[in-house]
């Protein structure tokens, strides 16, 4: 009984440790900062007034989250960033299911050469992958003069794809489209075939078989795979640094400019915690939607 | 004209012939079993039916319709799969009644029919339950219930009692025997197990590398199989090579080597000299000390090789003067006695003369 205790705890101890070390720690950290006053030159005022400071702000504050309902313009990017993570999700899982069927329902063999070519993106850098799309998109390249003549022969004038939000779409959906095919072809792969030939016998055509067996025992995959798609979605600032424009920008670039351009750690930090606690409640609206909807039955 | 006429149905796939040149028909009521074993092409014949797989020539009739080019869910066929393949996400309602809400048919005649349906195959209270919160045999009563819901023109059952216990088989056989009285529904039936073909079936059509070899009532093909794979895949029986003598309408001599004469029942198309096999049911053949002498014009001596005791019988296994073996059957019905020889005893083995088949094709 003992040894199996101390084998265990020799297992589960060093992740359990790095987890208190980097995650516990920096998150009571970042939730300590936060309700914390800026210093005078970026970073932190001092919690306690030092001798010859005595006129600075110190102590603890909620100023950074009165500041954020402060002003409009801050959640309204949050909205934008949710409205961008929701349409990354629909575009992935509508561009995702219909291959994570034909590599679930293809040949063994064929079946692991379409998984690897799914996953060989992550090969490569993923900012080398995110400028490519900056060549891909700018004005010089060939999609935007193909796309510009087909304009100009219906007279309307030229666009620019660059820096728009549908770069930031086109971005955000290329890098995050694999987090929602394998999951999906992950569950697909498991269906029973007999179901389906079952569902034909008893009178279904291909769409109610599609309907009513295929895309609900399919649900799991999709809730997992949105949600590997929405949380990062939610937070990524390289595509919109890269791909977006001025206007473009998502939460993790705000997050990012507190802490690298303005100095306001503390309003950063809220901006964090805000996000984490968004970022929560829909994966618990997720888990307990995903619950509900799929029953109680074992998969 | 009968319900379902399959004519000259053949499927290849490649070289080999999975179904060749079959012809059945089957009638409206009939409890009917496709029975062979695996690879005879029963289950390439039911998916013909069912419309997954279609015929590379000869005809599927259904009602006096040509099936080619209606796919499986426009057929008024249902299957019972082996797996039962009910839909997990599904409650036993639910899964019942999906045929009527595919069939479209109005809300509350799909609850009445639903409930007279789990009424029927005794699961009355299930309707909320999930299908991974049955057990097997009641999983196969829902599957039995989807099956027959939509009162389908003809319900095909691959293999349904495959995956049941031997106690549960047994009960199941009843009730679909039941079931399918009281519904009046035609079954096609598919198994390799003899045993649940003779007891279910009104008639059998014994298949084997895509041939049928023989279509009959169960009582037929098992006491006149056709041929030697027909009475060796149904049940037990001894073979012993023999010649006919002569051949009269009212019996057959025939001499098996080393052993002697024979009398067989008489068979039509057998002519003198035709050679062939003597082939006789274990049950059909009696064993005795050889002091009893046989009053049975058949009766020959021989030595107990082995028995097998199974309970309520016991199967000697004989060997004759010949070197051949013959299996004899004796029930073990005296209070007491489970065992009447021994090996290496000594004993005489005798049959009627109307007893036994010969078959004239050699093994």
């Amino acid at each position: 009984m003992k040894e199996k205790r101390l084998a265990r705890l020799l297992v589960s101890g060093p992740p359990l440790l790095f987890l208190i070390v980097f995650f516990v720690s920096p998150s009571l950290i970042m939730i300590l900062t936060s309700f914390r006053f800026p210093g005078e030159f970026g970073g932190l005022a001092p919690i306690t007034p030092l001798a010859d400071q005595a006129t600075g702000e110190y102590g603890l504050t909620a100023d950074a989250y009165q500041f954020f309902f402060s002003d409009f313009i801050y959640t309204e990017i949050f909205l934008k960033s949710f409205a961008v993570a929701f349409g990354t999700t629909l575009i992935c899982l509508i561009l995702a299911y219909p291959l994570a069927i034909l590599i679930a329902r293809s040949r063994k063999h064929l079946r692991n050469l379409m998984v690897l070519l799914v996953i060989l993106p992550f090969a490569s850098n993923f900012l080398i992958r995110i400028y490519a799309w900056m060549i891909i998109l700018g004005p010089e390249s060939a999609l935007s003069h193909f796309i510009n003549t087909a304009l100009g022969a219906f007279g309307i004038a030229p666009v620019t794809l660059l820096f728009s939000p549908f770069a930031v779409l086109v971005g955000m959906v290329y890098v995050h489209l694999p987090f929602m095919v394998l999951p999906l072809y992950t569950n697909l792969e498991k269906h029973d075939p007999s179901l389906l030939d079952a569902a034909q016998d008893l009178g279904a055509n291909a769409w109610q078989r599609f309907w009513r067996v295929t895309w609900p025992l399919s649900l799991p995959g999709v809730f997992s795979g949105s949600a590997l798609v929405f949380i990062p979605v939610l937070g990524m600032f390289a595509v919109p640094d890269i791909l977006g424009g001025t206007g473009d920008i998502l939460i993790g670039n705000l997050i990012k400019d507190q802490f690298l351009g303005t100095r306001d750690w503390p309003f950063g930090s809220a901006l964090s915690i805000m996000l984490t606690l968004a970022v929560l409640s829909v994966a618990g609206l997720t888990t307990w939607f995903a619950r509900s909807a799929t029953g109680q039955r074992a998969l | 004209m009968a319900l379902l006429e399959i004519r000259n149905v053949t499927r290849r796939f490649g070289s080999y012939t999975a179904v060749d040149n079959v012809s059945i028909d089957v009638e409206a009521g009939e409890f009917f079993t496709l029975l062979g074993p695996s690879g005879c092409g029963k289950t390439t014949l039911l998916r013909m039916i069912a419309g997954f797989d279609l015929p590379d020539s000869g005809q599927i009739l259904l009602d006096g319709k040509d099936m080619v080019g209606i796919p499986p869910e426009k057929r008024p066929v249902h299957t019972v799969f082996q797996t039962y393949a009910l839909f997990p996400h599904m409650t036993v309602a639910d899964n019942i009644a999906f045929p009527l809400k595919m069939a479209r048919k109005a809300p509350q005649e799909i609850k009445k029919r639903v409930n007279e349906l789990l009424e029927r195959v005794h699961l009355p209270n299930f309707g909320n339950r999930f299908p991974h919160e049955l057990s097997g045999g009641q999983k196969q009563r829902v599957a039995f219930a989807r099956g027959l819901v939509n009162r389908p023109r003809l319900l095909l059952l691959d293999e349904p009692l495959g995956a049941l216990d031997a106690k549960l088989r047994e009960e199941m056989q009843i009730e679909l025997i039941n079931l399918q009285k009281e519904i009046g529904i035609t079954f096609i039936f598919v198994t390799h197990a003899q045993d649940e073909a003779l007891a279910l079936s009104h008639r059998i059509a014994v298949m084997n590398r895509g041939n049928v070899e023989q279509i009959d009532e169960p009582s037929k093909i098992y006491s006149a199989p056709k041929n030697h794979f027909v009475a060796d895949f149904i049940g037990k029986i001894s073979v012993m090579n023999a010649a006919v003598m002569e051949a009269t309408p009212s019996h057959l001599k025939l001499a098996i080597e080393g052993l002697g004469e024979v009398t067989a029942p008489a068979r039509e198309d057998v002519e003198v000299g035709a050679r062939g096999v003597l082939a006789i049911r274990p049950e059909q053949v009696r064993i005795s000390h050889p002091s009893n002498e046989s009053q049975l014009k058949n009766h020959f001596r021989g030595k107990v090789h082995d028995f097998l005791y199974v309970g309520d019988v016991t199967t000697y296994i004989v060997e004759l003067v010949n070197g051949a073996y013959i299996e004899a059957l004796l029930p073990n019905s005296a209070p007491g006695r489970a065992k009447f020889f021994e090996v290496d005893d000594e004993v005489t083995i005798s049959w009627r003369h109307d007893a036994g088949i010969f078959l004239n094709d050699p093994r």
